[in-house]
């Protein structure tokens, strides 16, 4: 099945023609709309006018994510705040989140592009589907709620967590899809061989895992414990959320959605386009998003696009996993982790940068996070109850931080190990790649 | 009246409280008393020896987190009662303790150890109440 075939299986060219038309509009209202673009694309030159096709996109700037801090919170956004219906936010340094925006029509073409995401996972309005990614200022939860709702599946909102009660709605309801995170559908698939469910009431068939990075290794013992066929759905919240692609059943990599977001691989040295099939940083186009349209957005992942007709008959670009990032940014529990985050933290805490590291690590496939911190004068007490209350303030200001707990560990100074140049803040032991 | 005492930070690692007394006997300086507070990540080792600046700075140069602590050391009769009898002094005079540690020293007197926040005052009630007091001069060399 395929949800939209006009816009999924369109010929390159024709849907080259639309691309161009639309970034061209788009050009136009960040122009008329937002100052920040308006000065950018003045002080090289350039006016709306001179966008006449898609092959024109290589010549505009880009947009990072430090842009978006820069202008928070709504500054790049490119209508009134009365047209704006929803916001999503991400953890951001120093509490400032990088905040998107949506209208009325951007939340009908998010729940379009889950709509065709859900459907290249066969769900249907004859499925029950179990949302258990995280429902608030994340977009997971109500990203693929309302593509869900679209596609006129029984959507049940249970949100992350709470892994009790999702065992016994995929028993009781009966649930025959899942969202969620990788790490998380593996831990809910090792909960029921723990509590002995009767396997033949989970009716599972396919399970839409995404926010985190994940092997095929995973989705190999994720298919076996829950009975169902994985699928990779990709997405930032700065683009719109999850549903920017989407593996279709042949799971020959994800499907870009390129008639709204438009993908481009450069080098992220030079900022120069490569073509297809090379590695490199991924960069979208949003064309059609109106609360915060995006131009050249550079995401830091870094992947391989290929374009060759896929065996599902779509023409959309196929997009790799993710093997890593052109930036330090780690993804734990779905949640996006920058070492200068705990930095910031720290130095909240004393007057000198103190030595920390963070080791990432998969435990029973839950990622955990360690944050090691060398106990130099600053911080040293000879006092038992001081360094167990510093070492609970530093694990709360981060939980406050990033949303999500951190255990910290206490070490000697001189133990974390110092690297020529640059030091090395993050040690990642699970194993990805 | 006031005796420096060395904090140290000690990671929960084998061998570790080993380099640091080795460290100690290479540079001849004596340990006093001793006690470590430890959690599961973490000790804390409280020691009183000769020559504490020295024994900080050799410390600090091989890498270990050192504070110098005030402390106050007691004299006590080996005889039950007198550590009560010492520590109700305090609690009368509203002087609380963060820690101490205690030794008898196999004759007839017993020594304790007390970190307080407020080291003078306790150190002014102690003699008022007649309690004899350990000098800095003397405990560095138990």
């Amino acid at each position: 099945m395929i949800w939209n075939e006009h816009h999924e299986c369109m010929d390159r060219q024709p849907l080259a023609e639309l691309q161009g038309e639309r970034l061209r509009n788009m050009v136009e209202r960040i122009y008329l709309r937002v100052p920040f673009y308006r000065n950018k694309l003045q002080e090289m030159g350039i006016e709306p006018g001179d966008i006449r096709s898609i092959d024109d996109l290589k010549t505009l700037p880009f947009t990072t994510k430090q842009d978006l801090r820069d202008n928070y919170p709504f500054g790049l956004f490119a209508v009134p705040q009365q047209d704006v219906v929803r916001f999503h936010a991400s953890s951001g340094t120093t509490g400032k989140s990088t905040v998107v925006g949506y209208t009325h029509n951007d939340i009908q073409m998010w729940s379009e592009v889950v709509a065709r995401s859900l459907t290249m996972a066969g769900v249907t309005k004859h499925d029950i589907i179990q949302v258990a990614y995280g429902y608030g200022l994340f977009t997971g939860g109500l990203g693929l709620h309302y593509g869900a709702e679209k596609v006129g599946a029984s959507v049940i909102p249970i949100s992350g967590g709470n892994t009790k009660k999702q065992l016994q709605l995929l028993e009781d309801f009966g649930s025959t899809a899942i969202a969620c995170t990788p790490s998380y559908a593996a831990y809910l698939g090792e909960a029921i061989m723990e509590e002995k469910l009767d396997r033949s009431k989970i009716k599972l068939k396919a399970g839409i895992f995404g926010a985190e990075p994940w092997t095929e290794e995973m989705r190999a013992q994720i298919q076996q414990l829950l009975g169902l066929k994985a699928y990779d759905i990709y997405g930032l919240s700065e683009v719109i959320g999850p549903g920017v692609s989407m593996e279709c059943g042949v799971q020959h990599g994800m499907h870009v959605f390129e008639d709204h977001f438009i993908p481009e691989i450069i080098d992220p040295e030079t900022g120069e386009v490569l073509p297809y099939g090379e590695l490199g940083e991924l960069v979208f186009t949003t064309v059609t998003k109106e609360a915060l349209p995006l131009l050249r957005y550079r995401t830091r992942d870094l992947t391989r696009l290929h374009v060759e007709r896929c065996d599902c008959g779509r023409t959309l670009v196929r997009m790799e996993k993710c093997v890593g990032r052109s930036d330090d940014m780690l993804i734990i529990r779905g949640v996006n982790v920058f070492p200068s985050q705990v930095e910031s933290v720290l130095l909240e805490m004393s007057e000198t940068r103190p030595h920390y590291l963070l080791v990432v690590e998969r435990e029973n496939n839950l990622d955990t996070l360690e944050i090691q911190v060398e106990v130099e004068d600053q911080f040293f007490s000879d006092e038992v109850k001081e360094l167990e209350g510093l070492r609970k303030r530093i694990s709360g200001n981060l939980a406050s931080l990033l949303g999500l707990h951190a255990s910290v560990r206490l070490v000697e100074p001189g133990t974390i190990e110092r690297s020529q140049g640059k030091a090395q803040r993050v040690v990642d032991k699970r194993k990805l790649k | 009246m006031i005796i420096k005492q060395l904090s140290v930070f000690l990671e929960n690692r084998a061998g570790r409280l080993t380099e640091l007394t080795g460290i100690l006997a290479e540079n001849d300086i004596n340990i006093s008393a001793f006690s470590i507070a430890d959690t599961t990540d973490f000790g804390i080792l409280r020691v009183i020896t000769g020559k504490p600046e020295l024994a900080e700075k050799v410390l600090k140069e091989q890498g270990f987190a050192v504070k110098i602590t005030d402390v106050i050391g007691m004299i006590m009769p080996n005889k039950p009662g007198s550590l009560h009898h010492a520590l109700q002094i305090l609690t009368d005079n509203g002087i609380s303790i963060e820690y101490m540690y205690a030794f008898a020293s196999g004759d007839d007197r017993a020594s304790a150890v007390i970190r307080t926040d407020t080291p003078q005052k306790a150190i002014e009630v102690l003699q008022l109440h007649k309690m004899e007091l350990l000098k800095a001069g003397d405990v560095y060399q138990i």
